[in-house]
């Protein structure tokens, strides 16, 4: 898909109607697009060419970016910070905020600051306790959760005031999007869970890895039962599983995973457990395409994210389409500034 | 007491309705609250409160009690101190991402919640971010209070988005 209008770095995109960001993101999903967002993760370093590097291998194959915010509670550059560099090149990324290290005060000002620099997305996480990573001894915040951050974001944006009521003379215009866990205990309440974020301001929903196609079937199946599909758009969180080891380790260690036996068994038998790993990706991409409600997948190939560009080129999600990247387009975006 | 936290949310709906009475009653005491003097009452009413609550509940005396909407589960038990839902860490025993040893608070909450009349509605509505300039303070003597302030058509003593002071 391509606009008319599309950006030159640093230079937002028109709002359309009904669209509450300049971003190209909302505007794929509110074209009836099937959009298609990875996950960056931030490097342990303090040069701009590590994100920029990290960013190249998705160029034409993802329509946004999320920077984590400090994934699994292990320390790296912050998510407002990739954003801001990711813009500044005309990147369209996804600034997540987790309200684990930041408390009401620290994460308004992110949200003016990242719209400020051009962020047009932002998705709002709880965060993984502290326990998870490689500070456990560092003291979790959670002064707001993420239904709270999401009703305050909404807040900022549509009726230009902060939490305590002050006024803001320019709102950030934001496209907001929460995370969901189709696989996790209550089974029965997540899709209430995801009204209320939709109630409280989600835009968007970006789940957590859905291995199990039954669980999210009927997560997505409440979803539509409590008339949410026209209000939020769900991608659902797929990625490779690199060999059966890790697919163990995974669901032992990263929170909220979720794994069938028969997936595990699978990778086990195969002779090549990286290739089957981006098999079932595939395969399960394709599943997910089919289900009622789904409006793209959000790819999540933690150090393998080289396999991205070839999950999507095999699921044959893009029909053709080329989403933007710097230098995407002749004349390149050095020379449309200049234009400009 | 971990043990007596789960039988109270397995005797949510007596608790409830309990509660319930219990506050139609205390309401009904305002008149002498005032004429003591709400933050001469302040003290004693908390401790009263912090050792009830605190053997039922493990209550942590957060002082904006949503007990009534989380199955009698208290939300401040859960180590994120999330006040609408569950994490997506939930184990697929039921137990704390956190804490693997303790039942995650809210799917406590759920099961709480379904023995209360109306109950999982409750747990659908939205809840504000707390306000830490409650903690310690009686969540009961707060009930009282903005019962009668809205009575009067006055704001209640700390309003959703937490912009005003407690009033005296």
């Amino acid at each position: 898909m391509r606009f008319e209008d599309e950006p030159v770095p640093g230079y937002p995109l028109p709002i359309l109607p009904g669209h509450t960001s300049p971003g190209r993101f909302e505007r794929v999903l509110r074209a009836g697009g099937f959009a298609i967002t990875t996950e960056l993760a931030p490097p342990d370093s303090a040069d701009p060419e590590d994100v920029y590097k990290r960013a190249r291998v998705f160029d034409g194959y993802v329509d946004a970016i999320n920077a984590t915010d400090g994934s699994g509670a292990n320390c790296h550059m912050s998510s407002v910070a990739v954003c801001a560099l990711l813009t500044r090149v005309g990147y369209a990324p996804i600034m997540q905020i987790s309200c684990r290290d930041k408390n009401r005060i620290a994460i308004q000002g992110d949200i003016l600051g990242g719209a400020a620099m051009g962020v047009c997305n932002m998705l709002c996480l709880t965060g993984d306790g502290v326990q998870a990573g490689d500070h456990p001894q560092a003291k979790p915040v959670f002064d707001l959760d993420c239904v709270s951050l999401l009703s305050i974001a909404r807040t900022l944006r549509d009726e230009h005031r902060f939490q305590s009521g002050r006024k803001i003379t320019f709102a950030p215009r934001v496209f907001f999007g929460a995370a969901e866990n189709p696989s996790a205990l209550p089974h029965e309440w997540r899709a209430q869970r995801l009204a209320k974020k939709v109630a409280a301001g989600a835009q968007f929903i970006q789940t957590q890895y859905c291995y199990d196609l039954a669980l999210l079937r009927g997560f997505m199946e409440q979803v539509e039962a409590l008339g949410l599909l026209g209000k939020v758009f769900v991608l659902a969180g797929v990625g490779p599983l690199r060999s059966a080891k890790t697919a163990e380790w995974m669901r032992k260690n990263v929170p909220g995973m979720h794994v069938p036996d028969a997936l595990v068994a699978r990778l086990a038998g195969a002779s090549d457990q990286a290739r089957e790993g981006r098999n079932i990706c595939v395969e399960l991409i394709q599943a997910i395409r089919e289900i009622r409600g789904i409006s793209g997948v959000h790819i999540m190939a933690y150090r393998q994210e080289e396999s991205v560009a070839e999950i999507v080129d095999r699921s044959a999600i893009l029909h053709g389409r080329s989403p933007w990247y710097p230098g995407r387009d002749k004349p390149t975006f050095a020379s449309q500034r200049t234009a400009t | 007491m971990y043990a007596v936290r789960l039988w109270s949310v397995r005797h949510a709906r007596g608790l409830n309705a309990f509660y319930r009475a219990f506050e139609r009653g205390l309401t009904s005491l305002h008149g002498v609250f005032r004429a003591l003097g709400y933050e001469r009452v302040e003290r004693p009413v908390a401790a009263v409160e912090r050792a009830v609550k605190g053997v039922l509940f493990d209550c942590r005396m957060c002082g904006q009690c949503v007990l009534s909407s989380t199955g009698m589960s208290c939300p401040m038990n859960c180590p994120k101190t999330l006040r609408n839902g569950p994490c997506g860490g939930v184990r697929d025993d039921g137990t704390c991402e956190v804490k693997p040893n303790m039942r995650c608070v809210w799917v406590e909450a759920y099961r709480g919640s379904q023995r209360i009349p109306n109950g999982v509605h409750a747990m659908s509505r939205i809840q504000f971010a707390v306000d830490q300039r409650l903690q310690g303070r009686s969540s009961w003597l707060k009930v009282v209070r903005d019962h009668h302030a809205e009575l009067a058509g006055k704001s209640p003593t700390a309003s959703p988005s937490g912009g005003k002071a407690p009033t005296p």
